[in-house]
């Protein structure tokens, strides 16, 4: 040691590692910005085309319009029959996909030896791996023919089958997220209520499931978006006739009978995603109305997957058991 | 299916106990030194986990609504022990036990022993406060609720957090969540959850050592109390705590033996193995 103290060197190299640093800094930034200005462009691009098209045709008319025909005369685009059909197709998915895949998540986090789990988790993701085109064809094929056993006024283009089809194919998703969310609930919460008494049952749906309520919700939202954007399992089962029930009034408000409406599941329909498809596949011309209707749908489905987040985030809010 | 759930392990409940004692008696009572009967007590008991032992051959009487505490170096097996006791080891797959582990002279590891019945008459208060992600009053209410223990709710949450010495702080706010409440509330907290189901045995795991020394102490004054009730077993790495709190003491050392067990103050004062004397006057451990 020196009599003079002498200041330790602590720069580390310093003008070469700040630049390193502001370079990953800026590397990281310009990735995140990417994805927010697709969004932006995205949304720019729809409004632009979308609001020449309702410079033609009223807002009020093309959502509340009963007949969709573009390309067809009398040109009409009334967005309710897709609405409809898109909404049918993804209410009988949810109803099967949500139940299912939940109790699948249940019995993957909390009952499945690791043994059966390392096997099970797998083939769940094999099942979400197939793609939606062969989920099409086996649709229209295997599962069309077995629900005329049951149903024998079933359409061969029908809204049942696409509706089972894409359930079977959200389950993945809702399963797979949900049992993630379950598996990081901390497992002295489970001691805890092993501690008092709980059989795995009470375990499972009074402390695992409450806690994991965000990531289960989650999950839901996002198969039922995925089921709302599905087009090509939809457009071989459902076909792609805009249907729309019978409707009758009562006291100036149209209502439709829950028979009719079952007996829709058992009829051709026409979801949003194919409505889109049949145009752009189509031979119409650039900036004509029914090039700009796509834009209008598409807007729509936008809105519609938009409100379905915002809901999530509201309900996983409310419910959040955070630990 | 839930009813199914519930109601089996009721009716185990009832063939748990082969012995014939009065478990009404909540007033709380001492009772004399001369009739302190045994509540828990291991038989040459075994736990092994995968090939490692973890317990060898401990025999042990621990006696009604006194404190038993437990101590040792990590690793001795004293909190193996305790899980044996309303057998939360079952959860652990590579767990194994062996002899007998009497409860109430009932041996919880016999065939027709459901562990679900068993641990509604032994609560676990656990190392780390675990409050469930719910309000204060659904916490305690929570062991109520899976027991079908549901008349006058109200007034069982408030007795067991007048027990637990929380009411006064939670009253106002007992539909706030849990995990608002401090770490030394919590545990507080989750104590009054064991006891509100009214169990004959409270298990221990270190309840104090993740808590400051305000905590700890609120948390050691309370145990005491809950010894006028409630059979209580305690494992802890803290040697003071034990001396202070505990009745009877059983010192584990590395390997899994049970090297001495006997009253507190004699173990403290007066240890018969220098091991035991060596452990408690901190030349390892």
């Amino acid at each position: 040691m020196s009599d003079e103290a002498q200041t330790p060197d602590l720069s580390g190299g310093r003008g070469f590692q700040t630049v390193r640093e502001r370079l990953y800094h800026a590397l990281f930034f310009v990735c995140a910005l990417l994805s927010v200005l697709t969004t932006l462009a995205i949304v720019i691009a729809l409004l632009t085309e979308a609001l020449g098209f309702f410079a033609e045709v009223p807002v009020l008319d093309f959502l509340t319009g009963t007949r969709w025909s573009p390309t067809i005369r009398p040109v009409e685009y009334g967005v309710l029959p897709l609405v409809f059909g898109t909404v049918m197709v993804t209410l009988g998915a949810a109803a099967l996909a949500l139940p299912v895949g939940l109790l699948t998540a249940i019995y993957l986090s909390e009952y499945a030896s690791p043994r059966v789990r390392s096997i099970l988790k797998p083939a769940l993701e094999v099942l979400a791996g197939i793609p939606t085109v062969v989920y099409g064809f086996l649709g229209l094929v295997y599962l069309t023919p077995a629900l005329s056993v049951i149903f024998p006024s079933i359409s061969t283009f029908n809204i049942l089958s696409g509706s089972i089809i894409v359930g079977i194919m959200i389950i993945p998703m809702v399963s797979s997220i949900s049992e993630d969310a379950m598996s990081s609930v901390p497992d002295s919460l489970r001691n805890a209520s092993y501690g008092l008494g709980a059989t795995k049952f009470e375990v499972s749906t009074t402390v695992v499931v409450p806690s994991a309520v965000s990531g289960i919700v989650s999950s839901f939202i996002l198969a039922i978006s995925r089921a709302i954007g599905e087009t090509m399992a939809v457009v071989i089962i459902v076909g792609a006739q805009a249907n729309l029930p019978e409707a009758s009034s009562i006291g100036g408000l149209p209502f439709v009978s829950p028979t009719s409406l079952f007996d829709q599941f058992l009829e051709p329909g026409m979801t949003m995603t194919v409505a889109i498809v049949n145009l752009a596949v189509g031979d119409i011309a650039t900036q004509s109305l029914a090039y700009q209707s796509l834009f209008a749908i598409g807007l729509t489905l936008f809105a519609i997957t938009l409100i379905m987040n915002l809901i999530s985030d509201l309900v996983a809010q409310r419910y959040r058991e955070e630990y | 299916m839930s009813k199914d759930v519930t109601q089996d392990p009721e009716t185990d409940s009832e063939k748990l106990i082969s012995t014939d004692v009065s478990t009404d008696d909540a007033d709380g009572d001492v009772p004399d030194e001369s009739q302190v009967r045994t509540v828990i007590e291991s038989q040459d008991l075994d736990v092994f986990y995968g090939d490692t032992q973890a317990l060898q051959s401990i025999d042990l009487e621990i006696p009604a609504r006194q404190v038993t505490a437990m101590i040792g170096p990590s690793g001795c097996g004293k909190s193996t022990f305790l899980r044996c006791i309303n057998r939360m080891n079952d959860l652990i797959d590579i767990a194994r036990v062996e002899g007998e582990l009497l409860f109430e002279g009932k041996n919880v590891y016999d065939d027709d022993v459901d562990p679900v019945a068993l641990r509604r008459r032994i609560g676990m208060v656990f190392q780390h406060p675990n409050p469930f992600p719910k309000s204060i009053y659904d916490n305690v209410a929570y062991g109520l609720k899976i027991q079908d223990k549901t008349e006058n709710l109200d007034q069982k949450v408030e007795q067991a957090l007048k027990r637990a010495a929380l009411w006064d702080e939670v009253k106002d706010r007992l539909d706030e969540s849990a995990l608002d409440l401090s770490g030394g509330q919590q545990q507080r907290l989750c104590i009054a959850r064991a006891i509100a189901v009214d169990p004959e045995v409270i298990l221990m795991d270190e309840p104090a050592s993740a808590l400051d020394p305000i905590a700890t102490s609120q948390i050691e004054d309370l145990i005491e109390e809950l010894a006028e009730e409630f059979t209580v077993v305690i494992v802890t790495h803290n040697m003071q705590q034990a001396a202070r709190i505990s009745d009877k003491t059983a010192v584990f050392l590395t390997g899994g033996e049970l090297v001495e067990f006997g009253n507190t103050n004699e173990i403290f004062e007066n240890p018969e193995s220098e091991r035991v004397e060596d452990y408690i006057t901190g030349k390892f451990g």
